[in-house]
């Protein structure tokens, strides 16, 4: 308003377009402030997201490399079957702590062999160089194939988390003093291992499709089940938020009398879809597991509570994208003497497609990173340590998600669940980037021009 | 007025289509149609004239009860399609507008194929038994338009890529594929240019052989071009309603006679 009022009165001072007046001069000014802002705003925002992704690659890319023990282990006879017989019955009485010292002896004549210089002459100084999951890695092979028994077989075991951590360096010399899991000689002897060939790095599938792991066998950790426990969730997202979410808001958009129902209807839609999304967890709680007695930590009510989350986001995006369909369509449908209904189904709906769609993916990229209401319904406690039996019974085994798994490895101690947490950011961050891709994919398929 | 070509003006039946008496429309609180009787011919092409905002368009839309997808929009008195009352209970407006079609003002082609923009209504009313005889009817709708050889080698097309001409007499053949005694016309040539908009009269007048053509419009020299009947409007009130050639030469109304020579509008 200032602009039109100050100077609105007088005649411009020059009357040659090649001479600019002041008040041009000052509207130029502040459109290129204006700009100059804008520009400034895009910058810090992009400038933040490079930090982030350069933070998240570079503490989480080590969770997808692994240290492995190279080591030839003699399957002693004598120890693994006493009776001579190689009855599997018999084998399966040698627990693994009959292994343990089997394999810390190989290490160390490996390491004997290799001709490292070191002060650690027994056995059992071996043991905090391998992972803890190493004697039941050669007991399953021993007990699938009781034949090698009595040969030396070369085994590919996981380094212990220390050794791991170490060699990836977030394990210092001078900061193991009071570390009882590893000593400044072990890391000595690992230096000449690795330089030996004996222990060396490899591509860490069990990450990506491995189950997680307690608290002494980091190395192991991976975030695979939890995967599949998103998946079932989602899926259970998929199936209910989608027709009940496009059934809605059809029914709104299209069918409803407007009147003081659908208005209040239309208020509480929009008003959940900013409810925090643990009251959406607690309601869970309260209505699946402690009202329908349904099984806790499992992905069915997970999905069920992330589909109360993500309806209010599919509805408004499907009204939205109904709203945008050119009423002359619904006009000439019914001109032609469509229904109502058909003009919905023939006309509308595959105008709005690319819209619900987006809508849809979004919601489920949503649901997919939401942890909070899963604290609520038991699924960040349970560790699910294997996959389930059969594709139903992935809907009701107990089992974890992806971000409850990331935030169960950040609250850990060892440095390996660490940069797990970041590891398993980074692969949440892939889904969500796939998925946003998808969307993108479909809206372009499917959009029309008229 | 030079313009106007005003021979062969003569009504060539007296059948009554359409009867309508006493039609009474109110938007929520506003009265926007007042005690309109008028009676529309079959064959023939009745014109509605009068100012923006008068009712032509809200009477038009009457007639294919199209009104009843406005929800404050409320129809009284009784409208008639050969005796039977539109509005009567028993009457589904579905079957309705297959009998009456429609034209938009904004040309509305679905964003599909040419052949299934026309398709469509005889598709979703079941007319025809087989492709063969849909084919049929799909030539013969875009024949009636006009349009056949202009399209015909590009059916699959999407109609939403024809120029505004064509897109309008696609939406023509669309609404005359469906088999109807009456088409109304609301505006059909305001979204044209005038090339195209000479098409698409040459074409209503066409369609006259076949239909009860109703046409609302905005421009006078339109009316007296295409129509044997007017009906002018005048802020809710049908004010009068005659053979085109009387209205124009010899208005009985003094409102009517404003209107025609510009005085209002």
């Amino acid at each position: 308003m200032s602009d039109a009022t100050q100077h609105g009165a007088g005649q411009p001072a020059t009357r040659s377009l090649h001479h600019l007046d002041a008040r041009t001069k000052r509207r130029n000014a502040s459109e290129k402030r204006f700009k100059a802002l804008g520009i400034g705003a895009i910058g810090i925002g992009l400038a933040f997201l490079v930090i982030l992704l350069v933070t998240i690659v570079s503490n989480g890319a080590t969770a997808f490399q692994q240290t492995f023990v190279e080591v030839p282990v003699y399957l002693g006879a004598a120890k693994l079957d006493k009776k001579g017989n190689r009855d599997p019955e018999d084998l399966k009485k040698a627990t693994t702590f009959t292994y343990k010292p089997l394999i810390e002896q190989s290490l160390l004549d490996a390491v004997e062999k290799s001709g490292a210089t070191t002060d650690l002459a027994k056995a059992k100084d071996m043991k905090n160089l391998i992972s803890a999951s190493a004697a039941s890695q050669v007991r399953d092979a021993v007990l699938a194939d009781p034949s090698i028994i009595g040969t030396t077989v070369d085994f590919k075991i996981l380094a212990s988390s220390r050794v791991d951590s170490y060699l990836k360096g977030r394990v210092h010399r001078d900061e193991i003093a009071k570390d009882k899991n590893i000593t400044v000689a072990q890391l000595d002897l690992v230096d000449q291992l690795r330089d030996a060939g004996i222990i060396h790095k490899g591509f860490n599938w069990a990450f990506i499709f491995g189950a997680d792991a307690s608290d002494s066998r980091a190395e192991q950790a991976g975030i695979g089940i939890s995967m599949l426990g998103s998946f079932y969730m989602m899926l259970v997202v998929l199936v209910l938020a989608l027709p009940i979410g496009v059934a809605a808001s059809i029914y709104l958009e299209e069918f409803a009398p407007k009147n003081r129902i659908t208005d209040l209807i239309e208020v509480n839609i929009s008003n959940l879809a900013a409810v925090p999304s643990i009251v959406f967890g607690i309601l869970g709680l309260a209505v699946f597991i402690q009202f329908a007695h349904l099984p806790q930590s499992a992905p069915l009510v997970g999905g069920l509570v992330l589909t109360l989350m993500t309806l209010p986001t599919i509805i408004i995006s499907t009204r939205a994208a109904l709203k945008a369909v050119p009423p002359s369509i619904r006009d000439a449908a019914l001109g032609v003497g469509a229904s109502k209904m058909q003009s919905v189904f023939h006309h509308v709906l595959p105008l709005a497609m690319p819209g619900i769609l987006t809508g849809t993916i979004i919601g489920l990229a949503q649901a997919l990173g939401e942890t909070a209401p899963l604290l609520l319904i038991g699924m960040v406690g349970y560790i699910a340590t294997n996959s389930p039996d059969g594709f139903l019974d992935g809907f009701v085994s107990p089992n974890s998600a992806m971000p409850a798994q990331i935030y169960e490895w950040a609250k850990r101690a060892d440095p390996a669940f660490y940069e797990r947490a970041w590891g398993g950011i980074i692969i949440l961050l892939i889904f969500l980037l796939g998925m946003n891709i998808i969307a993108i994919i479909l809206r372009r398929k499917f959009e029309r021009r008229w | 007025m030079e313009d106007m070509s005003l021979t062969e003006r003569a009504v060539t039946t007296d059948d009554i289509k359409i009867t309508a008496r006493n039609v009474q429309v109110h938007y929520g609180d506003t009265h926007a149609i007042k005690d309109v009787d008028v009676d529309i011919l079959d064959k023939t092409v009745t014109a509605f004239i009068g100012p923006s905002g008068c009712g032509k368009s809200t009477f038009l839309r009457c007639l294919n009860r199209m009104n009843d997808t406005i929800d404050i929009c409320r129809v009284e008195g009784d409208i008639k399609l050969d005796g039977e009352d539109i509005y009567d209970k028993r009457v589904d407006p579905v079957q309705l507008r297959a009998k009456v079609g429609m034209v938009f003002q904004k040309p509305n082609p679905f964003p599909k194929s040419i052949y299934d923009n026309v398709a469509y209504g005889p598709k979703i009313h079941g007319l025809t038994k087989n492709k063969a005889e849909l084919d049929q009817v799909v030539e013969d709708s875009l024949r009636k338009a006009a349009l056949w050889n202009e399209v015909k080698d590009r059916l699959h097309a999407p109609g939403t890529g024809l120029s505004g001409g064509q897109q309008q007499r696609l939406c023509i053949a669309r609404a005359v594929a469906t088999s109807p005694e009456v088409l109304l016309m609301d505006e059909p040539c305001s979204a044209l240019d005038p090339i195209a908009t000479a098409q698409v009269e040459e074409l209503i007048d066409e369609l006259r052989a076949n239909f009860s053509v109703v046409i609302v419009t905005h421009s006078m020299q339109q009316a007296a071009r295409v129509s044997q009947k007017t009906a002018f409007f005048h802020l809710g009130n049908l004010v009068e309603y005659d053979d085109t050639d009387k209205i124009f030469t010899n208005p009985s109304d003094s409102r009517t006679e404003s209107y025609i020579t510009g005085r209002i509008g």
